[in-house]
C-alpha cells in the first residue's frame, strides 16, 4: 500500500494533512484494513479542541472497536458528517477520508510525526509483513 | 487466500477472508463455506456407550436413531457447562460428540473421566478428520455437484455417508453454527486432501457466488441466530437455564450429570437470565459491556454483541436479572463511558425462511 508522501503519520496509524494552518486528519489504509468493515465513527463536536495524543473519537468496525488519537492539537473547524451516515468510504478510501478538519495550535507538532517512507517501515514491521 | 489470521483456541485461523460483511452476506443469500478443523471430535463406542453418552450429556440421547443428530451439552455437577456439543448417532453403540476448539482437551478428559463406569471407550479422533461446513441457502446445490449421496433425503440435523470430491464413504451432516441450511463434511485432514476438497467446494459454488468464510463472520452468523459460544453464553459459571436451553435438557430421561443441582436450581428460581437485546440509540454493544436499569442500577453483561450485517442492526445477547427480561424492557448499555439505550427483543433475532429440503 502506498501511503501519500505529503501526509503525516502517527503510530497508532492516523495520518494528518496540513493545508496552510489548518489540517485534516483521518486513519491510514493499514488501519482501515486492519479493522475490516467498518460501521460507526464517533466523532467531536465542531468547537471541540483536540490534543496531540489523546482521543478524540472512535471507529468501529463489525468485530472491533479503535480509538481516535489526535496527531496534533487544535480547536475543530468541520467534522466530514459524510463519515456518519457511510463509514464504509473509509473502507474503500481511507487517506480520502478525511475525519476532522482543526486549526492548528502548533505546526511543530506535525513535523515530529512519522514520514510516509517511516510509517511504511513501522507497519511492515508491526504486522509481520 | 489473503486471508487475516487470528489464534483461536490454539489454532491459527482465518478472521476474515474478503470482508466479513460480504461473507456474512453469503451465507445468508447464498452460501459461503467455512473451514472448521478447529471443532473436535470425540467418539464414544462400546456396548454400553448409549448409557455413557446418556450420563455425561443432557439432551436424550433415546430419542436418536441412527443417521441422527442433536444439540446438548456436557455438564459439570453443578448444572453449568463443561461444553456445548452436536451428538451423532452412528451406530447402536457408536456416537461421535462434535466439541468446541477451545476447551477440547478439557472436554476429553472430562469425557474419559466420566465414561469410566460404562463398557465403553471414548477416543480424541479431533486430527482425523478437516470439518468443512458448507452453509446458505444454497448450499445443497454446491454439495449437489461434489456428491453421490441423495441430499434431498437428509433432513435437518440428520447425517449420511457419500463419496464427496472422490471420498467414498464421507460423512455429510445438515448442520452448522450459522442457522441457515448447510452441510458439514468430515474428510480426512492430511493436507493435500483437505486443500483439494476446500478448492472442489470453491470452483463448484462459484456459479452461486461462494465465498470462502472466517471466524469473523462466523460469530456474526451465530449471534444472530442466538447459538452459544463457549466463554460468552454458556460457561463453567452458568447453567442451562440461565443460557435459556432448558428446551435440549431432558429433566426426565435418566439421571445424568448436573441434574440434581438443576432441580434444585429451578426451585429456587433464576437470578438472571440470557435475553436478546436490540440498540436504540446509536452506538454498538460489545462483549462484556455492563447492562444498567433504566434507573441507572447495574444489572447485567453483555455476553456477545455486534453489528448484525444481515439484519443491520445492533444486536447483543445479554445476561439480565429476570425482573428485567420481559420482551419491551428497556436498558442502559455502558459504550464506553455513555450510557446508550437499549430494548428486550424476542430471539433468535433472525431466523431463516422455512426448508425447501
Amino acid at each position: 500500500m502506498a501511503f501519500p508522501a505529503d501526509y503525516r503519520y502517527t503510530r497508532e496509524h492516523e495520518w494528518i494533512k496540513v493545508d496552510g494552518n489548518q489540517a485534516t486528519i483521518g486513519i491510514t489504509d493499514y488501519a482501515q484494513n486492519s479493522l475490516g468493515d467498518i460501521v460507526f465513527v464517533e466523532l467531536p463536536k465542531v468547537g471541540d479542541e483536540l490534543s496531540a495524543g489523546k482521543t478524540f473519537g472512535s471507529v468501529e468496525s463489525v468485530k472491533a472497536v479503535s480509538d481516535l488519537y489526535a496527531p496534533a492539537s487544535g480547536k475543530v473547524v468541520a467534522i466530514n458528517q459524510d463519515l456518519t451516515t457511510a463509514p464504509e468510504k473509509i473502507n474503500s478510501d481511507a487517506h480520502g477520508s478525511w475525519m476532522v478538519r482543526i486549526q492548528l495550535k502548533d505546526g511543530g507538532e506535525v513535523s515530529k510525526l512519522l514520514s510516509a517512507e517511516d510509517y511504511d517501515k513501522f507497519v511492515k514491521e508491526e504486522g509481520g509483513q | 487466500m489473503g486471508a487475516k489470521m487470528v489464534d483461536f483456541g490454539g489454532w491459527d485461523m482465518p478472521v476474515e477472508y474478503s470482508g466479513l460483511i460480504s461473507e456474512h452476506m453469503a451465507v445468508r443469500t447464498g452460501v459461503g463455506v467455512f473451514d472448521v478443523s478447529h471443532m473436535g471430535d470425540i467418539l464414544i463406542r462400546g456396548p454400553e456407550s448409549f448409557a455413557a453418552v446418556q450420563h455425561i450429556s443432557m439432551n436424550d440421547a433415546s430419542r436418536l436413531q441412527q443417521g441422527q443428530a442433536h444439540y446438548s451439552a456436557l455438564l459439570y455437577p453443578e448444572g453449568t457447562f463443561v461444553d456445548d456439543v452436536i451428538v451423532h448417532k452412528l451406530g447402536e453403540n457408536d456416537y461421535l460428540l462434535v466439541i468446541n476448539a477451545g476447551t477440547r482437551e478439557k472436554d476429553v478428559n472430562w469425557v474419559r473421566q466420566n465414561v469410566r463406569g460404562f463398557r465403553c471407550h471414548a477416543d480424541d479422533l479431533s486430527d482425523y478428520y478437516t470439518q468443512l461446513a458448507i452453509q446458505g441457502p444454497r448450499a445443497a446445490e454446491v454439495l449437489r455437484k461434489l456428491t453421490n449421496a441423495d441430499l434431498s433425503t437428509i433432513k435437518n440435523y440428520w447425517f449420511t455417508y457419500g463419496t464427496v470430491c472422490g471420498l467414498p464413504n464421507t460423512m455429510i451432516a445438515r448442520t452448522g453454527y450459522t442457522g441457515e441450511d448447510g452441510f458439514e463434511i468430515y474428510i480426512p485432514s492430511d493436507e493435500p486432501t483437505s486443500r483439494r476438497v476446500w478448492t472442489e467446494v470453491l470452483e463448484a459454488g462459484k456459479e452461486f457466488g461462494i465465498l470462502p468464510c472466517g471466524l469473523g463472520a462466523r460469530n456474526t452468523l451465530r449471534l444472530e441466530s442466538k447459538m452459544a459460544l463457549y466463554d460468552h453464553e454458556i460457561s463453567d459459571k452458568i447453567n442451562v437455564w440461565e443460557a435459556d436451553l432448558g428446551r435440549y435438557c431432558k429433566m426426565e430421561k435418566s439421571d445424568f450429570i448436573g441434574r440434581a443441582a438443576l432441580e434444585k436450581a429451578k426451585v429456587e428460581g433464576l437470578k438472571r437470565i440470557l435475553v436478546g437485546l436490540e440498540m436504540i440509540e446509536r452506538g454498538i454493544g460489545r462483549d462484556g459491556y455492563k447492562v444498567f436499569s433504566e434507573s441507572g442500577e447495574e444489572i447485567g453483561y453483555i455476553s456477545s454483541g455486534s453489528p448484525a450485517p444481515f439484519l443491520k442492526k445492533n444486536i447483543a445477547l445479554a445476561y439480565v436479572p429476570p425482573s428485567h427480561s420481559q420482551i419491551g424492557n428497556v436498558v442502559l448499555v455502558e459504550v464506553r463511558s455513555q450510557k446508550v439505550k437499549a430494548q428486550v427483543v424476542p430471539t433468535p433475532f433472525y431466523k431463516r425462511p422455512k426448508n425447501k429440503g
